[in-house]
């Protein structure tokens, strides 16, 4: 087990920076998941902790060790690659124990280790097979036992579920939450699946752009999202935004005229000047949908998406879309007029200019209609 | 895979025909000179060939001589093989590594294949000439340590240098596209299962590289039967006392320098045989055995 510090760490590729200044800290045993779109600079960060990529500045220690200078092999890490990269001319037992194999460990040794790894991932009566001659999951469970099986102190993960089928991946997700739980090393997830990252992080590590938007429990960062980028990304289906400008108070005044007051919903910060410009971002779970006047905002349907346990509603508020997912199955007309309720938490407000979080204070009275 | 089939077969006659004009004039009919040449005796003023049968074989192959030249080829053929492909691998996986100036390197090294084998053994014979070439300073510091003139062995060492030189550059592109068609993961997950650099040639890459090895292996050694002509005629002359006299000179010795037309086509037809037998070879056993996936 390890702990691992990343400090100021820039990557350079021909004098263009892909990763500007990142610092994180990551504790013993914990379960980090850095998420970003592709061309983020996730993966460029997992590989320069790995040490498949030099680092152009800044600092990475694994332990009390500054790594920058290290081998891989000196990092104490093993790594689960998107594509496995299985050795495809060994056989499975000879691609889980390589490692072992290339530190000397004696041959019967090594077997009994394998033996025993192979069991704990399913694989024990494939130990003969090449990859070829394995599927999807299969080769992603090899790719597993010769990452668990020299016991590192950190695990990393390159998107390695995104080549396997849906089901496949929900359950291969559990295995390494299993995993993780059991051995209890330090690891990294990179992915680009939300669902993923809220579901195997203890800490989410969103990222944009080559730089850190947000780091955070899951929880925290759904509750609270640091900016529209993070707001956007995290949640499904995606958190919806109206270009407003702030009137006085917790009253804004929508794109469109419309005049919004939160009065009832939360208390704004002091200092914001008048008529600023911001996003209102209203999370889909957290809207309800009633008659026209009854809400905080008037919008118009336009269709809905049955989900089985509930029904995706989509809306429209002059020309910005808004999505609502509800438990209730309401029947309504195309173009007919709604109301939209808001409940606690649906509410988040950033800035229009930066796209940073206002820190808001939330009121715990579910909200009233005050005005249309 | 899915082939296309001309409905009007005379297009695709014509199509295909100056190819096979090209096969015909400078392969099938030459062959087929050479197999009439084999099973016949020219007499010795000209005026019609006799029908031997197999006597110029049984002549050949009674021949102690001719012993000697299938010897020294065999020599030839492994020294130059082992040389050209150990060199061409081991520049291939350092241009593989993609250190400073590989680029640079990478063309470099695929120039020698573009010179013509005479221009090879001219190049070489003077550098190894042992009183005035780059080897005459070797000789000034220890007296009479090489001469090609005199020596068989140095003789053969030389054109094994010369054809080995030559054709590190063919397998040399053949290695690095191999090596390059290895994804890169694969050395990172070796580099992270604590291999180092030597390891993960020796267990990663070089295991990959098999099917190309052999492929490699058999063009070598077939182009060291067969293609070595220019070399030797440059560079040795097949001396001294028919020390590097391989049998691709034989044949052009007996033949134009001889004036046995049969003798020479009869050893020319055994050479093809062999050069068949290993292609064949490699078809049948090597590619189908060496595959991944």
């Amino acid at each position: 087990m390890s702990d691992i510090t990343i400090r100021d760490v820039r990557k350079s590729y021909a004098g263009t920076e892909v990763v500007h200044g990142v610092n994180l800290d990551i504790r013993h045993g914990e379960f980090i998941v850095m998420l970003g779109p592709s061309g983020c600079g996730k993966s460029t960060l997992l590989r320069m902790i790995a040490g498949l990529e030099e680092i152009t500045s800044g600092e990475v220690q694994i332990g009390d060790r500054v790594v920058n200078r290290l081998e891989p092999r000196e990092r104490n890490c093993a790594m689960v690659f998107q594509n496995y990269a299985l050795y495809p001319h060994m056989t499975v037992a000879n691609n889980i124990g390589y490692a072992l194999k290339v530190a000397g460990m004696k041959k019967a040794e090594r077997l009994e280790k394998v033996a025993a790894v192979a069991q704990t991932v399913g694989l024990g009566e494939f130990l003969d097979r090449k990859p070829g001659q394995l599927s999807g999951g299969q080769r992603q469970r090899v790719a597993m036992a010769r990452a668990i099986i020299r016991e590192p102190g950190v695990f990393l993960f390159d998107e390695p579920l995104s080549n396997l089928d849906a089901k496949l991946r929900v359950q291969m997700r559990h295995e390494i939450r299993r995993i993780h739980n059991r051995i209890g090393a330090t690891s990294v997830f990179v992915t680009h699946d939300q669902v993923e990252g809220m579901t195997l992080a203890d800490r989410l590590v969103i990222m944009n752009r080559g730089t850190i938007e947000q780091v955070g429990t899951p929880q925290e960062v759904y509750d609270r999202p640091a900016s529209t980028y993070v707001a956007g990304f995290i949640g499904s289906p995606a958190m919806n935004f109206l270009p407003a400008t702030l009137a006085e108070g917790p009253v804004l005044w929508l794109a469109t005229g419309e005049r919004v007051d939160l009065r009832g919903v939360m208390e704004m910060p002091r200092g914001l000047a008048p008529r600023a410009m911001l996003q209102l971002g209203l999370r889909p779970e957290r809207l309800r949908i009633g008659p026209v006047g009854s809400g905080a905002m008037d919008v118009r349907f336009e269709f809905a998406e049955e989900l089985g346990s509930g029904r995706l509603y989509h809306l429209r508020h002059e020309d910005v879309p808004v999505t609502v997912v509800s438990e209730t199955k309401q029947t309504l007309r195309e173009g007919e007029p709604v109301g939209l309720t808001l409940l606690p938490g649906a509410v988040h407000l950033f800035y229009g200019e930066t796209g940073r979080r206002i820190e808001t204070t939330l009121r715990s009275s579910v909200n009233e209609r005050v005005s249309a | 895979m899915r082939r296309a089939y001309f409905k009007n077969n005379w297009i695709a006659a014509l199509v295909v025909a100056p190819q096979l004009m090209i096969i015909f004039v400078f392969f099938y009919w030459p062959t087929s000179q050479a197999l009439y040449w084999a099973f016949t005796l020219e007499q010795p003023w000209g005026g019609g060939n006799e029908w031997v049968g197999f006597e110029n074989f049984r002549t050949i192959l009674n021949d102690g001589r001719y012993w000697d030249s299938v010897w020294v080829s065999c020599v030839y053929a492994f020294f130059t093989t082992a040389l050209a492909m150990g060199m061409s691998l081991i520049l291939a996986l350092f241009a593989d590594r993609q250190l400073r100036g590989y680029r640079f390197f990478r063309v470099g090294m695929i120039w020698p294949y573009a010179i013509a084998a005479p221009a090879v053994g001219l190049a070489f014979r003077f550098i190894f000439n042992p009183s005035a070439g780059v080897a005459s300073y070797l000789n000034l510091a220890f007296p009479g340590v090489w001469d090609p003139i005199l020596n068989g062995d140095h003789a053969m060492a030389m054109i094994v240098f010369a054809g080995a030189w030559k054709q590190v550059a063919y397998n040399f592109i053949f290695f690095l596209a191999a090596l390059q068609s290895i994804p890169r993961s694969l050395l990172e997950a070796g580099a992270i299962d604590g291999a180092r650099v030597l390891r993960r040639m020796l267990d990663i890459q070089l295991p990959l590289l098999a099917p190309t090895f052999f492929f490699v292996l058999v063009i070598n050694i077939t182009d060291s039967f067969t293609d070595s002509f220019g070399i030797v005629d440059t560079m040795t002359g097949g001396g001294p006392a028919r020390a590097t006299n391989l049998m691709v000179y034989k044949i052009y010795e007996d033949g134009f320098r001889g004036l046995d037309y049969s003798g020479a086509a009869a050893q020319s037809i055994i050479l093809m045989v062999l050069v068949v037998a290993l292609t064949v070879f490699q078809f049948r056993f090597i590619e189908r055995k060496v595959h991944y996936s």
